[in-house]
């Protein structure tokens, strides 16, 4: 299978021939080549996925793990190296498929969301390098590998943020995102430090005889790795880039912040599972209540804001922390007995990568054609944009997780999982569950039905988006209606043996009904002209909607930290201490010099005589002494 | 016959003499006349030591009068100097001429 | 003659050649013929190298060549070069290169501005090819002195001042490190100030290295920006023309990382694991602290000053951490940041030579003004911060994981404190490029300016492709100095 380093080398040709040749390239020229690559890259991801799970599995009964490509990149000592390759195994195919459809639906899309803007080169060729980084990181084949990538995916996605820079909120968002990642990378790093040092290499599956020896350490490594996992999956409390990372393009906050990057914080806990199981189940739990809070606490937010975006940014918050959650109740690596949740996890990340994406790019049709992102420049636009309408009907249908669609069978499986970790756990997750269906259809209410912004809508009518744009909603679309009924558990398991995916009937008519009330709540309070009940609530209780609606302050908090912490409490001291107290020594020492000089300065007087006298002493001085001794 | 002593004592007078002149005097001319001075009781020292001490030799004597021969010199050029000095600033008194001190 | 001497050689006759020429126009010819041949060397002194190498040939250093040239003491004028000069060197004539197109559109005293630009990298190529201790001084000095009249001369702002600071300290350092270089001499009883000879002995009294060792480790720490002896970069970079800035922290700073590993730890074993501790901590300030003051200046080249306080600073922790690992690492970030910087004075001094100013409070929006110019800085910017792809990626991470190698509470702990460096890099980084590139340029005056003409795009595009180089195949590099680093550290091991 060594035509796979195509899938990254392909990408990468596109971002160095559209980002050296920049303006010089017509922009219908870049979008074509841009696209077409990503096209081809998306069949290369589907023939690989073909052909190697059709290749069959072992005689253990598992897809084996192939490496089709792997070279020695940078060595730190005799067995310490930075290898690149490839490295295919059931979920990096998998993530293959979700990054290359999702990006290649991206690409078509972007052709009329962005047309006409200044720097459509530039767009294609940041897309070109996301893609090549993030199929990178996937197709790792060590996590120093997958740390290369990570830090590559960072910054395309700090670019792709920042592609409006003239405007100052999208500069702060991307300078934010970038340096919220920075930060919990930092802990990757050491995470992969101690992991180096202790297992003695930077291989998912080290020698289990060095393993052994690191038993104390190797916890740690796991737990500060999903630090960086954290961060980049926008986990509580490094969330707080990915709601301000909606400043950049809709698509790419559909590419990147909705359906690939911030789901690499679950792909890297999910590599790691077998050693998370087999040495660190406590911290793997650990993650499963991080993942928790992070879903209840976004499912709250999402409930009141007013940004469509936003409500989209903060669901994609809470539907990871579903599939963290997923991967943090597993006891075993038996998909039959406690290790279901790595399957459904795995699940879930790919149907939400399809609709969650759906979703995004419907709320950038709307967005364009509405140019705002406030909801209440929005409502009754079922009638003028028919096709977005329906599409996202669906997409919202499958978050709520509604029979037959593709979200239900994925949180259905988490939600067994839970229920088989602890009831508490099952049932907070069937509560975020009803929240979910709830805000959704909110949302769902707040653009299509309810009071419509007559004003705004008489001086430019919204109107149904370009053929290129509707296309990949479509096409999602059909993904999401049908991907539910993919067997699953066949291709992907936590010990890589088939498992045959079934329903638990009491959690999916609980999960159901759950869904069914918050769409119900939802459609009571939204779905007329006036809200009242919405409105009385928001009235009622309104510390709490004001403190949902700040984000319960988590923001305001982080600025604290950073402008009165650390930029006036530590780095203008140091630059202060720097300047006066080292340089002032510096300069004491030379003034003091000086001073000295000056002092001496009158004994060279110039006055011969008065060096005779001295002179005339002196040797009469020493004589006198000569003569007495 | 006069005893060395006493030649000695004039060019000690004369040296302490020049040495006085030399630290007190403050007119470039004055100091000039006072090194005269010390450097003519040094000459009468050389000559007096070679003719009472080593009378065979005449080493002093020469170099008495190789002395006598560099001071001509310097005290020509000290004088040239000094009455550059003195066309430049119309001055040879020392505590005025302090246009290349720090 | 060898053709390390060519090294040295080449500068002095370019001095003749510029001294000869007449206009701007030979002037200029005379410095791009010297130093692309310059270039050219360099580039075919590391096939060479590598060549020997696969040849076979193990000696420590390659290409030796000596010869007495004041016998009293034991001078010889003795050249040669492992890896670790070998990629310094090439660093060396790169910035030559490109500093000479980053001022070619200096007008005031080009002649002897080229002059004194050329009597500097006699010294640093003299540097880093000597094995004698004391002409390995000498060409130190050499590159010291023309410093004081580049920056006093052609510099900008308070120019007197720091220029008078900074060759003072650096003449502070390097008198230390001249009684240090002595009091090796005359302890090891060696007959020749020959650095291989010297340490084939090994027979300094540990008594007396603890003498002698932070004598040499904090002269050459002075140059190398050691915390709190690092106070004449800021002001001085400030103040230099491009081109000075450029050699001075791209070449000159890695002198003193160079000096400390050669000299210092080299020949001073014992006391170098002993005292290692006290410069560990002296460096994990270094590092951490030049971060932070970063963050809150104002003046673009003042960030890049402490920026590379904090980088520098790293090239020394990463030798007191004493494995090969790390050391390979050290070397890496000397080329490392020795580009970087470069490229960063040279887009530093083609924004000032633009808009006059470097106050970041003043400039924004330049991306849409001068693109090129602008797209540059990001990738500088990158750079910095450890973007994998791009040299500074490799040579910290090397460093890193030779620092966690150290199996100890202490080296671990200062190694996760030299580690928050990257984030805090990429804070000042990221609030630089949003200040001043992104936004809308409000400044009606600057709105006319332009973007690179040539001989700037030359320079930029030549110090990108060498940090992209690195940083994407970085293998060869890292096992040529890694090997050449192994018998320097086994030596100090032992």
């Amino acid at each position: 299978m060594e035509y796979t380093i195509l899938i990254l080398l392909l990408p990468l040709l596109s971002f160095i021939l559209t980002g050296l040749l920049g303006t010089r390239l017509k922009p219908v020229a870049a979008g074509t080549f841009g696209t077409v690559v990503t096209g081809i890259v998306a069949a290369l991801s589907y023939w690989t996925a073909f052909s190697y799970f059709s290749a069959g599995r072992n005689a253990e009964g598992v897809f084996p793990t192939i490496i089709p490509w792997n070279t020695e990149w940078l060595p730190f000592n005799s067995n310490l190296q930075i290898d690149l390759g490839i490295l295919l195994d059931p979920i990096s195919v998998m993530m293959l498929v979700v990054i290359s459809t999702v990006s290649f639906m991206v690409h078509i899309y972007s052709f009329g969301y962005m047309k006409g803007e200044t720097g459509f080169q530039r767009y294609y060729s940041f897309l070109s390098l996301f893609t090549m980084s993030m199929l990178g990181l996937v197709v790792a084949t060590n996590i120093f590998q997958m740390y290369i990538f990570w830090e590559l995916v960072g910054v395309s996605s700090y670019l792709l943020i920042g592609f409006y820079y003239t405007k100052k909120e999208a500069i702060a968002a991307s300078k934010k995102a970038f340096i919220v990642t920075r930060f919990a990378d930092l802990g990757f790093l050491i995470g992969i430090l101690i992991y180096g040092f202790y297992t003695g290499s930077f291989s998912f599956t080290p020698d289990s005889a060095v393993i052994g020896s690191a038993k104390v350490f190797l916890p740690i490594a796991l737990g500060l790795m999903f630090v960086g996992g954290a961060g980049k999956s926008a986990m509580f409390p490094l969330h707080i880039w990915l709601p301000d990372a909606m400043e950049g393009p809709t698509p790419v906050s559909a590419l990147i912040h909705a359906a690939t990057m911030v789901v690499a914080g679950v792909y890297l806990v999910a590599r790691m599972f077998p050693l998370f199981i087999g040495y660190a189940p406590e911290v793997l739990h650990v993650t499963a209540y991080v993942g928790a809070f992070t879903a209840l606490y976004a499912a709250i937010v999402a409930c009141v804001q007013s940004d469509i975006k936003r409500v989209l940014a903060f669901s994609t918050i809470s539907q990871i922390g579903f599939m963290i959650v997923a991967l943090g109740v597993c006891t075993s690596s038996d998909p039959h007995e406690g290790g279901l949740g790595y399957m459904a996890s795995m699940f879930h990340l790919f149907t939400h990568a399809m609709f969650k994406a759906l979703l995004f790019l419907g709320a950038g049709c709307i967005i364009h054609a509405v140019h705002s992102n406030e909801m209440s420049a929005m409502g009754g636009l079922r009638k003028y944009m028919p096709v977005t309408h329906v599409t996202f009907l669906i997409a919202c249908l499958a978050i709520a997780g509604i029979w037959p669609l593709s979200g239900f069978f994925s949180k259905d499986e988490i939600l067994a999982a839970c229920f088989g970790f602890s009831p508490v756990m099952g049932w907070v997750m069937t509560f975020i569950a009803g929240l979910t269906a709830f805000y959704m259809f909110r949302l769902y209410y707040g653009i299509f039905w309810g009071k419509e912004n007559k004003e705004l809508h008489a001086e430019h009518t919204p109107h149904e988006a370009p053929l290129t744009m509707t296309i990949p909603l479509m096409f999602l679309a059909a993904v999401t209606l049908a991907a539910g009924w993919i067997p699953f558990g066949e291709f992907v398991s936590s010990n890589g043996q088939a498992y045959h995916i079934h329903i638990d009937i009491k959690v999916a008519a609980v999960s159901l009904c759950v869904a069914a009330a918050g769409i119900a709540i939802a459609t009571w309070m939204y779905m007329r002209e006036d809200r009242k009940v919405a409105d009385g609530l928001a009235t009622r209780f309104s510390g709490l909607h004001k403190a949902a609606y700040h984000r319960f302050y988590i923001d305001e908090i982080y600025q604290f930290i950073t402008h009165r912490i650390i930029f006036a409490c530590i780095s203008t001291p140091i630059a202060w201490f720097d300047r006066h107290v080292v340089d002032g020594f510096m300069n004491m020492l030379a003034w003091i010099s000086n001073r000295i000089s000056w002092a001496i300065k009158g004994m060279q007087s110039g006055y011969v005589q008065r060096y005779g006298i001295w002179f005339l002493g002196g040797a009469l001085g020493i004589a006198i002494v000569l003569l007495l001794i | 016959m006069v005893h060395m002593e006493y030649y000695l004592i004039v060019s000690t007078i004369m040296m302490f003499v020049g040495i006085y002149g030399f630290l007190t005097r403050r007119n470039l001319l004055a100091m000039l006349i006072s090194v005269e001075l010390i450097l003519n009781s040094v000459d009468i020292n050389f000559v007096v030591f070679n003719r009472f001490l080593f009378p065979g030799q005449l080493e002093g004597f020469f170099f008495a009068l190789f002395a006598i021969g560099i001071s001509a010199a310097e005290t020509a050029v000290a004088i040239a100097i000094i009455i550059n000095i003195y066309r430049n600033m119309r001055n040879i008194q020392v505590k005025n001429l302090d246009k290349m001190k720090w | 003659m060898n053709i390390l001497s060519l090294f040295p050689a080449i500068p002095v006759l370019m001095m003749l050649g510029l001294w000869l020429s007449k206009n701007t126009k030979q002037i200029h010819a005379v410095m791009v013929a010297g130093s692309s041949l310059l270039l050219g060397l360099a580039i075919a002194l590391v096939f060479i190298f590598l060549g020997m190498r696969a040849d076979g040939q193990t000696a420590e250093m390659l290409l030796t060549d000596s010869f007495m040239w004041y016998k009293p003491l034991n001078i010889e004028y003795a050249v040669g070069v492992d890896g670790i000069s070998v990629a310094m060197i090439l660093l060396s004539a790169i910035i030559v290169f490109t500093g000479t197109f980053a001022s070619w559109k200096m007008t005031a005293d080009v002649k002897e501005f080229f002059m004194w630009f050329c009597l500097l990298s006699v010294g640093v190529f003299g540097f880093f090819i000597s094995t004698d201790l004391f002409t390995m001084f000498m060409f130190y000095e050499v590159a010291l002195i023309p410093m004081y009249l580049l920056i006093g001369v052609w510099g900008t702002g308070k120019k007197e001042y720091s220029a008078m600071k900074l060759t003072l300290m650096l003449m502070g350092g390097s008198a230390l490190i001249l009684i240090g270089i002595l009091g090796i001499y005359f302890g090891s009883g060696a007959t020749t100030m020959n650095l291989t000879e010297i340490a084939g002995l090994h027979n300094i009294p540990v008594e007396m290295q603890r003498i002698w060792f932070p004598i040499i480790f904090i002269g050459f720490g002075v140059l190398g920006a050691l915390f709190p002896f690092h106070t004449w970069s800021p002001d001085g970079h400030a103040s230099a023309p491009t081109a000075v800035s450029m050699l001075h922290a791209g070449v000159l700073m890695k002198l003193g990382g160079y000096g400390c590993f050669r000299i210092a730890m080299y020949l001073l074993p014992e006391a170098a694991q002993e005292l290692s501790w006290f410069f560990i901590i002296l460096t994990t300030i270094s590092v951490v602290y030049g971060a932070f003051s970063a963050c809150v200046q104002t003046d673009l080249k003042y960030i890049n000053a402490y920026s590379s306080v904090s980088h520098c600073g790293l090239v020394l922790f990463a030798i007191l951490m004493m494995n090969t690992t790390a050391a390979t690492g050290a070397v890496l970030q000397m080329l490392s940041h020795g580009l970087m910087t470069a490229l960063f004075f040279a887009l530093i001094g083609m924004i000032y030579g633009r808009t006059h100013t470097r106050d970041i409070r003043e400039l924004n929006g330049l991306m849409k003004i001068m693109p090129f110019l602008s797209v540059c800085y990001v990738i500088a910017g990158l750079a910095n911060l450890g973007l994998p792809g791009l040299s500074g990626f490799v040579a910290e991470m090397t460093i890193f994981n030779g620092a966690f190698m150290n199996n100890d509470t202490f080296h671990r702990v200062v190694t996760i404190i030299a580690c928050t460096s990257i984030v805090i890099t990429a804070v000042y980084i990221l609030r630089l490029v949003g200040k001043i590139l992104y936004g809308t340029c409000t400044n009606t005056e600057h709105l006319k300016l332009t973007d690179a003409t040539w001989d700037e795009r030359l320079a930029v595009i030549v110090l990108i492709a060498a940090i992209a180089g690195l940083g994407l195949f970085p293998l060869w590099m890292s096992d040529m100095i890694s090997e050449s680093v192994l018998p320097i550290i086994s030596h100090i091991l032992n």
